[in-house]
């Protein structure tokens, strides 16, 4: 198994007290795979990907192992994560399009980062300029300030630059958002490439967008409020999801070729609680149509048929 | 009978050092809007179609052409009578967090609107009006009202802007990606909200880059690209039957729920690798007239391709 | 197509079954900020200073037992309790105290009203330039630069030779019509960055005018940049006055702190080891405008909940 996640905490600071942002999540990610972790906003799915190669300094470690090719990683210890950080595990930030440093020029901010490393510019340039040509991009990019790149060019190249050394495990944080509909596509066909290539071993794909991890990914996790919902192949995820939060949101998604005139679709009322004090139990029980007095504890996140996990009394049943 | 029109309209912008330069950031888009129809813009970044929007609304002047309400062109409108105007035509845009000044209440938009157009109105005539609005939009005005804006949801923030608009009594809306961004359960409950409107008899243009949601909600499609009208018509026609390659580029990259990309026709996935390839070469100012692609010629006459249906000609 | 959903799912049930443990109301805007600002070291401390100068400053006068500029006989005394010499003589003969404290209240009179006057010009400029753009904007960012450049203290030195007598008031005006280009340079960029946000647009929708906009939606969304704007243009008054006086061109009818420590300067005080002179005037000009300055970095702190620490 390349990534191993066993009950993993982490809560933000606040004056108010600790907001449970992630609070017990437990999965795997095999070699190979790409895992799209799917969920809207506040269901903890940027602090799970953050939380795997840098905390920031509001979030708090409070339990649970990750273990990375069978070495756990220290990911409370920003200092001891430093060795693991680039060549094993790396990370494609949201809003990678301004992690380019703007007064410099791209080759010199990449050749700046590898020395950091430790690893020779002159070593690893002729591999970097080879990836950048199969993602599409010239050799030119090098010489240019991040100002004159479009887009979608700026996330490609930064998704060259963090896989350069083979990080087993890449996260990906909201790659495709800030792109137009074409972009989006090269763009996530790129993802996949990279691991098709060998570039990485394993990729965490996080979006709010589902129909995007149906299209890459091998597995979709969805998280609601902190916990994990469900997991399963993507296809499974959309054509026959058990969790009743997946279920309602997979069927207000609208399609092309859906419309309104003759057929509604219909949302899920209410709104995600707030994860400062968080209701007991399973935390969708107020927007489930299927809640019942045994919701009031939590659902044990269990393997109901081979591959496909969920949390829900009712549907494990 | 009250109808929006956008004749020709064009937009240019002087840009560069003394402004040398110049930018078509719309060319020549005509369209029409009926009550109780929505049409739909939809176009990727650059395409123009958040600025026809802010033209209609009169947040910007025109350069070239015409858009008229009810005959009037807007353009002549000044002082009262602008203001008359946006009792009948009025916006909402995209991030419900930066339409709300942060440091007032969220129902400060209402007091707004009171103080321009209802000053005469009594306080209880007011209050039912403003439970009738929030009613028509399903929100419950105790859970709304009092309150600041980072203390309500974005979903919450976008129906009290369309309850604004409704306490206007207005014709049309202009609704700018509205919902782009909502979580994905908030967002079919607004648009379906704009779905009930339509059916009341608003007319509405529905900007957006996502084509699901155009083809979900609108009866007429315009698609734009750089600026200038690649397809338009009845929704089930350009989305049934699309000629322009940008068109079928477009809903080629929409990711499906139930199709993967793979199993697109290879001839189609060419064309939309080169039509991306062409792209990467585009900057943040584009210079006027300089096509990527050798079909947009400018000033290029729509070809009706069938009955409701009009298409650049390639 | 699209397949159809999974099995039809029933309306919600009331899951409310569980009493809620009550939740702490979270605190008001208002309540927050005060909560911040007396947690603050920085601005407790600066308030905490200034206040006190400002007591000294108003009280002073009326304690002081001999006139500011009256020659007491008494030459270069030092301090002493008796007959109200607190702070010593000059070498002329004139309590050092009641200078002291009627140039202390000079300084925040001209703090006030230089201060005031950079305010108000930078920030009609500063508003108007940064919410219309165009050519309004090109002509008076052409104003702010060519204010900025000129130098003041040749302007001065014509003024002084035209003028006989110079009062506080001449001098603060002075100050405040030639301190406000870096005002109006800060507040044209804030007003660019609000004037961007939905918000303006939706005010403009609503029938609002230009001014009305400006006053009523942007203005009141920088009022922290504001107040802190003030405070530090008020301390740059004070230290510009201080100049002008050290180098000679203060009023020419009273006596402030630049004029002490000039006068000091002028007669040898510190070679006659006259310090009871020099050092009041100069500690309290560094204890004030320093405490101003440290209240601001205070205030920023408290009102830029990102630079908080937890």
């Amino acid at each position: 198994m390349s990534l191993l996640v066993d009950d993993l905490k982490v809560y933000y600071r606040t004056l108010a007290g600790d907001v449970r942002a992630l609070d017990g999540v437990t999965f795997a990610v095999g070699d190979g795979e790409i895992m799209g972790l799917a969920g809207e906003s506040g269901c903890g799915k940027s602090t799970l990907g953050n939380s795997l190669i840098r905390f920031d300094t509001r979030m708090r470690y409070i339990g649970g192992h990750v273990t990375l090719d069978g070495t756990e990683l220290p990911i409370w210890d920003t200092a001891g994560m430093d060795a693991y950080r680039f060549d094993h595990v790396s990370i494609v930030p949201q809003y990678a399009m301004s992690a380019l440093n703007p007064t410099r020029k791209i080759g010199a901010m990449t050749a700046d980062l590898l020395r950091a490393r430790g690893v020779s510019a002159k070593k690893a340039f002729p591999e970097l300029r080879r990836r950048l040509d199969l993602v599409g991009l010239s050799d030119d990019v090098l010489d240019m300030f991040p100002l004159e790149l479009s887009g979608g060019m700026k996330q490609r190249t930064v998704m060259v630059i963090s896989t350069l050394l083979n990080p087993s495990l890449l996260i990906a944080d909201e790659i495709t958002s800030a792109l137009d509909v074409s972009t989006q596509k090269a763009v996530s066909e790129t993802l996949v490439g990279f691991r098709d290539r060998g570039f990485v071993k394993s990729l965490i794909v996080i979006t709010h967008d589902l129909a995007i991890l149906y299209q890459i990914a091998d597995t979709i996790l969805v998280m609601y409020a902190g916990r994990l919902a469900e997991k399963a192949s993507g296809e499974t995820i959309i054509s026959s999801p058990r969790h009743p939060y997946t279920r309602l949101l997979i069927s207000s998604l609208p399609e092309v070729g859906i419309r309104y005139s003759e057929k509604k679709l219909v949302g899920i009322p209410g709104t995600p609680p707030g994860l400062l004090d968080p209701p007991q139990g399973c935390r969708f029980r107020d927007r489930c149509p299927l809640a019942s007095k045994k919701c009031l504890e939590a659902p044990p996140f269990v393997e109901v048929e081979d591959g496909h996990h969920v949390a829900c009394w009712e549907e494990a049943a | 009978m009250p109808h929006l029109k956008v004749d020709r309209v064009s937009k240019v912008y002087k840009v560069g050092a003394f402004g040398g330069k110049e930018l078509l950031a719309v060319r020549d888009v005509s369209f029409e809007v009926q009550p109780g129809e929505v049409v739909s813009l939809i176009g990727e970044s650059g395409s123009g179609k958040s600025t026809i929007g802010r033209m209609i609304l009169r947040l910007l002047p025109v350069t070239r052409g015409a858009i008229t309400v009810d005959g009037v062109d807007i353009a002549q409108l000044k002082h009262k009578k602008l203001k008359g105007y946006w009792r009948t035509t009025q916006g909402v845009f995209q991030d419900p967090f930066s339409s709300y000044n942060p440091i007032f209440k969220a129902d400060r938009i209402f007091r707004l609107v009171r103080e321009s157009y209802f000053s005469s109105v009594g306080s209880a005539e007011w209050k039912s009006k403003l439970a009738a609005s929030l009613e028509a939009v399903s929100l419950d005005p105790g859970q709304v009202l009092n309150k600041y804006p980072h203390q309500l949801s974005g979903g919450q923030l976008q129906r009290l802007l369309i309850a604004r608009a409704l306490l206007l009594d207005i014709e049309f809306l202009v609704a700018d990606e509205v919902i782009s961004m909502l979580d994905a359960s908030t967002r079919i409950d607004v648009l379906n909200l704009l779905g009930d409107l339509k059916a009341r008899g608003l007319g509405i243009v529905f900007i957006t880059h996502d084509l699901s949601l155009g083809n979900y909600i609108s009866e007429k499609t315009v698609i734009l690209r750089r600026g200038a009208v690649v397809e338009m018509g009845a929704t089930d026609k350009v989305f049934g039957n699309p000629q322009h390659p940008y068109t079928k580029m477009l809903l080629a990259s929409v990711p499906q729920l139930h199709s993967k990309w793979e199993e697109l026709d290879p001839q189609l996935k060419a064309q939309i690798t080169e039509l991306a390839g062409s792209q990467a070469a585009d900057r943040p100012y584009a210079e006027a007239g300089r096509a990527v692609l050798p079909a947009d010629r400018d000033g290029a006459e729509l070809v009706e391709v069938e009955h409701d249906h009009l298409a650049a000609p390639v | 197509m699209s397949q159809a959903p999974t099995a039809p799912l029933a309306s919600p049930v009331d899951a409310s079954q569980v009493e809620a443990p009550p939740i702490a109301q979270p605190m008001t805007g208002l309540q927050e900020t005060l909560h911040f600002a007396l947690r603050n070291k920085k601005l407790v401390f600066g308030l905490s200073m200034t206040s006190a100068l400002l007591l000294f400053a108003i009280i002073g006068p009326y304690i002081a037992q001999h006139g500011p500029l009256v020659y007491t006989g008494k030459l270069s005394l030092a301090p002493t309790t008796k007959d109200g010499y607190w702070f010593g003589t000059t070498l002329l003969g004139q309590d050092v105290f009641s200078q002291f404290v009627t140039g202390l209240r000079l300084a925040f009179i001209v703090g006030a009203l230089g201060g005031g006057i950079a305010a108000i010009i930078g920030m009609v400029i500063g508003f108007t330039a940064g919410y219309r753009s165009g050519i309004v904007d090109e002509g008076l960012n052409m104003l702010t630069n060519v204010v900025l450049v000129i130098p003041t203290f040749a302007l001065l030195l014509v003024i002084a030779a035209y003028l006989q007598v110079r009062g506080i008031m001449m001098e603060a005006v002075f100050i405040g019509i030639t301190s406000w280009p870096w005002a109006a340079r800060a507040l044209r960029a804030q007003t660019f960055s609000l004037v961007s946000r939905d918000f303006v647009d939706m005010a403009r929708l609503s029938g609002r005018s230009s001014w009305q906009i400006i006053f009523k939606e942007i203005a009141p969304n920088m009022s922290s940049y504001l107040f802190m704007m003030f405070i530090l243009l008020f301390g740059g008054a004070i230290l510009i006055a201080a100049t002008l006086d050290f180098i000679g061109l203060g009023p020419s009818n009273t006596i402030s702190l630049g004029m002490m420590m000039q006068l000091s300067v002028q007669n040898a005080a510190l070679q006659l080891h006259l310090w009871w002179w020099f050092l009041p005037p100069g500690l309290a000009i560094m204890a004030l405008v320093g405490s101003l300055y440290v209240m601001n970095v205070g205030l920023d702190e408290v009102f830029n909940p990102k630079l908080r620490e937890l």
